[in-house]
């Protein structure tokens, strides 16, 4: 077995939150924006992952479980939002959506 | 004792509420009656109480006091609502019953025809029971009371025609520039309370001597400050402005407030206070010497007015300034046998000159007077009387033993001098000159208005009673050469010192005879000037000096462009109050961070987005440096 450093694994961990984070900021899409959250949460995952191997723990599998039931749970959501804002507005660009400033 | 000493000015007290509340639906007669009949039982209790206390409690040198209850009692300072009687109070207490009910007798023709009828005796009343409680108080914070509640009686009352502008001005004036005077007694009262922990009068008249030695600063101060006071209130220079510009209230105002009662209450707080002005041989000195200023300036004055009233006003802050000159040379009997002649003969002359002013449609200029004389017999002869007696002419008259035993206690005693004696009798020379003046300017010559009717009985008999005590008064305190009689100054031996003498009184006839010469001096002058008409008069009155004794010596105009003039320029600078632009300034801060804050809530989710993250690397890059 490949023995890989830990700061790798994190710089990896990292990689993916900021992959996500960016495509958060740069996309207008809402699908996209959402795609980009279940990046982020799932760099979250692989970080617990890594801390929980690297103690020998389990306390980090139990909490990547319980964020991938709180992201397909956040999914479900958002996605039902998706499907009413285009609903709506029948556009899924996230910035017509200001309308709450006036 | 059978009645409590509180039913004194409790009775004026009652009529004024009864007046206060039921003085709208009252019928006139029953309104005139509450107005005089309290006042009356109260002055004839004063007077049951005043031969009670001078035939057995006076002999051992005691007082009646009456607790009535206690105030307030905060850290250790107890002030009660006590009322003491001595000897130097119920001389007080009697002519303010007494005079007071007189000119309550007289208001109630006066008056007659004013719609304000319930609410001037409603005035009246409160004043007279205000004024009995500062003369009774036991300790000086209820002293202060009774000071003020006067001070608010003699505002409502300058200011009673209130519809007129101009008596409202004087009337603030007078509010005003007695304020002063009252800022630095209560300054003074705090003194006093910060060391001596009372203001029990007795209490601090027995520790003071102990505590302060004489002629201490601390003890300096506390006189200058209740002295300050005194000024105010008695119109002694340099605040007596406000006197003669208060004549804009009723005659029997002028006559109880602004000459026989309200006015002394400087010299009665001195009086009771004397062991304090004892103690700052200085600011007794001043004392004197404010005096003797105030009578010649006010005298000069007097002389060159027009209007009757206004003479009355400056004659009456000159004749203070004699009850001060005798305050200050150490003549405290002196000067509070004084102020009793000098309430009987002003309130006389106040009276009388009202019912004149009255009578001739509310003429005020002497000059368009003239042969009233036969026209108002009882008037003429009461105000001849009252003249006779301001001018001290001798003999004959209270004035002449009273002023006269002032001017040779101001030469003879242990403060007195050369230099106050000599403007005391200039003081008593322009004193009969500006008495006589009057008379015939306003009696004699030809008549030019005619009254509109003859006075009334309840005109005439205060005037007759007053008269009448403003000739006998003077002989209970006899003191010619061929006998002595010092009924008044024994009274008062109890509780005020005796004067110390450094010259020997072999010489006080010498002094008597050169007073009675000079008072009749003036009043042949008067004649010469004023009946006679020499030309000399006219030439007089035409010179520039006339003109400035007529204003009152400038004070006005000094104190208009001293303070009020520099005040009024400073407010008009500051109209828009500068500490508003502050005030608004942060207002304006605010709403200017409250519109760059807005800007960032754009509805714009990404920005929303951004900012977070920012916020959040910022937030750890932070606590990672820790």
């Amino acid at each position: 077995m490949i023995s890989i450093s830990m700061d790798l694994q994190l710089a990896l961990a990292v990689l993916l939150f900021l992959i996500g984070l960016i495509g958060l900021l740069v996309r207008r899409n809402v699908v996209f924006m959402l795609m980009s959250i279940e990046i982020m949460l799932n760099s979250a995952g692989l970080a617990f992952i890594i801390a929980g191997s690297h103690w020998i723990q389990t306390d980090g599998q139990v909490m990547f479980i319980f964020i991938l039931a709180v992201a397909a749970a956040e999914v479900s959501v958002g996605l039902a939002l998706i499907l009413q804002m285009h609903h709506h507005f029948r556009t899924l660009d996230v910035d017509a959506l200001n309308k709450l400033r006036k | 004792m059978a009645v409590n000493i509180g039913v004194i000015p409790a009775l004026p007290l009652l009529a004024f509420i009864i007046l206060v509340l039921f003085g709208g639906q009252l019928k006139k007669k029953l309104t005139a009656l509450t107005g005089v009949v309290f006042t009356a039982i109260s002055a004839l209790i004063t007077i049951i109480i005043g031969i009670q206390y001078i035939s057995t409690i006076l002999p051992s040198g005691g007082n009646i006091s009456s607790k009535l209850w206690q105030w307030f009692s905060a850290g250790g300072f107890v002030a009660d609502v006590a009322l003491r009687l001595d000897a130097l109070s119920l001389v007080f207490c009697f002519v303010i019953t007494f005079v007071g009910f007189l000119i309550l007798l007289y208001s109630v023709e006066f008056m007659a025809g004013d719609e304000g009828y319930s609410r001037f005796f409603a005035y009246m009343n409160l004043f007279i029971g205000s004024m009995l409680i500062l003369v009774l108080a036991d300790n000086l914070l209820l002293l202060y009371l009774g000071w003020e509640a006067v001070g608010l009686c003699s505002y409502l009352l300058i200011g009673f025609w209130y519809r007129d502008p101009v008596n409202i001005t004087a009337a603030n004036k007078a509010f005003i520039v007695t304020r002063i005077g009252d800022t630095a007694m209560i300054i003074g009262l705090f003194l006093l309370v910060f060391n001596f922990n009372t203001l029990n009068i007795q209490e601090l008249l027995t520790k003071a001597p102990i505590k302060w030695a004489q002629g201490s600063p601390v003890a300096i101060a506390a006189a200058l400050l209740l002295l300050g006071g005194a000024l105010g209130k008695s119109a002694q220079f340099p605040l007596q402005t406000w006197l003669p510009d208060a004549m804009a209230g009723p005659s029997p105002v002028s006559a109880l407030i602004h000459a026989a009662t309200m006015v002394t209450a400087g010299v009665y707080l001195i009086a009771r206070t004397h062991v304090l002005f004892e103690l700052a041989p200085m600011v007794q000195t001043l004392v004197a010497v404010i005096g003797a200023v105030t009578l010649l300036i006010a005298g000069f004055s007097a002389l060159t007015q027009h209007d009757l009233k206004r003479i009355l006003a400056y004659s009456t802050i000159s004749q203070i300034g004699y009850m001060f000159l005798a305050l200050g040379v150490g003549a405290w009997q002196a000067g509070i046998f004084h102020f009793m002649i000098h309430a009987f003969f002003k309130a006389l002359l106040f009276l009388a000159g009202g019912a004149v002013i009255l009578l001739l449609h509310e003429e005020h200029d002497i000059f368009k007077m003239g042969g009233l004389k036969r026209i108002m017999p009882v008037v003429f002869f009461t105000f001849f009387v009252g003249s006779a007696s301001l001018s001290a002419l001798p003999i004959v008259t209270a004035g002449f033993y009273s002023k006269d035993a002032i001017l040779w206690y101001s030469f003879s005693s242990s403060n007195g001098n050369t230099w106050l004696w000599v403007a005391g009798i200039v003081g008593a020379f322009i004193t009969a000159l500006y008495s006589f003046r009057l008379i015939f300017m306003v009696f004699y010559g030809e008549a030019k208005i005619l009254p509109s009717r003859p006075a009334g009985n309840l005109i005439k008999v205060p005037l007759i009673i007053l008269a009448i005590l403003s000739v006998i008064g003077g002989f209970i305190e006899f003191s010619l050469p061929v006998g002595h009689l010092h009924l008044f100054s024994s009274l008062l031996s109890k509780i005020l010192p005796p004067t110390i003498l450094i010259r020997d009184d072999s010489s006080e006839p010498l002094f008597q005879i050169i007073s009675s010469i000079i008072s009749l001096l003036g009043v042949y002058l008067a004649y010469l000037l004023f009946l006679k008409k020499i030309p000399l008069a006219e030439k007089l009155s035409n010179e520039k000096i006339a003109g400035f004794f007529y204003r009152g010596w400038g004070f006005d105009w000094f104190y208009d462009h001293a303070f009020t003039k520099p005040y009024v320029w400073l407010a008009k600078i500051n109209k828009n109050d500068f500490t508003d632009y502050f005030n608004k300034g942060l207002a304006q801060l605010t709403l200017l961070f409250n519109r760059s804050l807005g800007t960032t809530q754009n509805g714009k989710l990404r920005f929303y987005i951004m900012a977070i993250t920012i916020g959040i690397a910022l937030i750890l890059t932070y606590m990672m440096q820790i």
